[in-house]
């Protein structure tokens, strides 16, 4: 018996840092590309703390739909494996 | 219970069987008959009945020590977003009660029973287990009056292994699982939790460094809130189960289950709803510990700790680690300071927190053994009484204690002066 498990081990930290910090990553992409456009050139221009996240770009907004949807996505496929992990079909006799 | 009464009733009738026939029928050989079986029947009884108590006692216990998991824990999911001001207090503990509720449902695999792998479970008796749950209840609730985060699946383990070690001796501890399974995942998983989160800080500030500091904040807090919520998902699904594990145990250990059944549904029910329960009520000293004394924390370093506290916790649970949820959302709070430059980690509070948690298992071990030697000596069911009254007494107590430096919603967020309680200071001050 073995008192630490290597292989466990490196696949946590893999993928924790791929959905740990991976997804939240694409979360600040998506803000990025929603703030791209006329309004931010204008926030910019007239100075100041402006908490307005949609830039007016069409392109800016549907990358940051995917960006948004395939966070939702992986959240969601998460919820559903811990789901069928947790409820195992019974047994073929 | 059911059963106890049905064998009441069924006593009661052949006592008016032996009656009668003593009075209309002269065959003496009928009436021994008769005689013996219901013998035999009260026998039973008896030993149901006085089972039976101890059965419920140990059930309500779990359920104290599921609430108490419950609000000791709240800080982990909701702690940051709390801080941020993402989501007002009285909110925030609400969503994270409901999820929590929800993610009991989630999993019903109690693979990971508390004890398994941990101690002989063939020495597990109802009364080893009412005398662990007592020690993981005292130690909860004391880090709670010092608002430090400390974890409670070591909690219930240390005071299992206590009470496992009190009644049966060191040999029923199985040191190679408790090492491998317990003490070194809590070593390494805070450490993971925090390298993820530092990453995950570094990189949410460089890819936003452009936004308006308004906007970012903005953005960051609605991220927040979703990856908080994660995170209590995936509280309820890891913690109450470790309770629906011990009175799943309880349960097989008196013969009211069959070996390897699974959690009946009242059991995952009231596990969920005491979990859920706990988390609403709030704790709010370790709240306040984790979202203000630690790291002073914005809303894309939250952000950053829930994804890679919810990563990990997920992860491991997937890989068969059963780890803290405390340690994971700590090591990510921490990993968040170190990863934002200019951010100050503040140590002497996470070295205080790292020597409860050094701690834990020694000190709810010893109440459990103590637990366990009160119970024993008294003996019986009246010893497992005695055991829990002088809980409920000293729980009142550092409630009442608790009360002379009161901690909740509305004064939560206050500057952190180097104290769990907030320095008593005219109520705009603390609404600012």
């Amino acid at each position: 018996m073995s008192w630490i498990n290597l292989t466990a081990l490196w696949k946590i930290v893999v993928f924790g840092l791929i959905a740990g910090a991976g997804l939240p990553a694409l979360f600040a992409g998506g803000l990025y590309s929603l703030s791209l456009g006329p309004n931010r050139v204008r926030a910019a221009a007239e100075g100041g703390d402006s908490d307005v996240l949609v830039g007016g770009s069409v392109a800016g907004m549907v990358v940051a739909a995917i960006a948004f949807l395939i966070i939702l996505a992986a959240i969601g496929w998460c919820v559903y494996e811990i789901y069928t992990l947790g409820h195992p079909a019974p047994a073929k006799k | 219970m059911g059963g106890a009464l049905l064998l009441a009733s069924a006593q009661f009738g052949l006592n008016r069987v032996i009656c009668d026939l003593t009075v209309h029928s002269p065959n003496v050989r009928q009436v021994h008959a008769f005689e013996n079986l219901r013998n035999l029947l009260s026998r039973l009884y008896r030993h149901i009945v006085s089972n039976d108590t101890v059965l419920v006692l140990v059930v309500i216990t779990a359920l104290a020590f599921d609430f108490t998991n419950g609000f000791h824990d709240t800080g982990n999911a909701m702690a940051t977003s709390i801080a941020t001001g993402a989501l007002p207090p009285r909110i925030a503990v609400a969503v994270s009660g409901v999820l929590n509720f929800v993610g009991a449902f989630l999993s019903l695999t109690v693979a990971a029973t508390i004890a398994s792998g941990l101690v002989a479970t063939g020495k597990v008796t109802l009364t080893v287990v009412a005398a662990g749950l007592a020690g993981g209840i005292i130690w909860n609730l004391l880090t709670w009056l010092f608002g430090i985060p400390s974890s409670s699946s070591h909690a219930l383990i240390g005071g299992v292994i206590g009470s496992t070690m009190a009644a049966a001796g060191g040999s029923a501890v199985l040191w190679h699982g408790l090492v491998s399974k317990v003490v070194i995942p809590a070593v390494l998983s805070p450490v993971i939790a925090g390298l993820i989160a530092a990453c995950g800080t570094w990189l949410l500030y460089r890819i936003t460094r452009s936004l308006a500091e308004g906007a970012r904040k903005h953005g960051f807090r609605i991220g927040q809130i979703g990856s908080a919520c994660v995170v209590s998902l995936a509280h309820g699904t890891n913690d109450a189960q470790k309770t629906m594990g011990v009175i799943t145990l309880a349960l097989i250990a008196n013969g009211t289950l069959a070996k390897g059944s699974q959690a009946p549904v009242w059991v995952i029910t009231c596990c969920a709803l005491a979990i859920a329960l706990g988390t609403y009520i709030g704790g709010w000293r370790v709240i306040r510990t984790l979202g203000k004394g630690l790291v002073e924390i914005e809303s894309p370093q939250g952000m950053a700790a829930e994804s890679a506290s919810a990563a990990v916790i997920l992860l491991s649970s997937t890989f068969g680690y059963s780890l803290s949820t405390t340690h994971v959302a700590t090591g990510s709070i921490i990993g968040t300071g170190v990863g934002k430059k200019g951010a100050q980690v503040r140590w002497n509070v996470a070295g205080r927190m790292a020597t409860a948690w050094v701690f834990t298992l020694p000190s709810a071990a010893i109440v459990g053994a103590t637990a366990y030697g009160i119970a024993y000596g008294i003996g019986g069911t009246a010893g497992v009484i005695v055991d829990l009254v002088v809980l409920a007494a000293l729980c009142g107590l550092i409630y009442w204690r608790s009360r002379a430096t009161k901690v909740d919603h509305s004064n939560v967020n206050a500057e952190w002066s180097g104290t769990v309680a907030p320095e008593q200071v005219p109520a705009q001050a603390t609404a600012a």
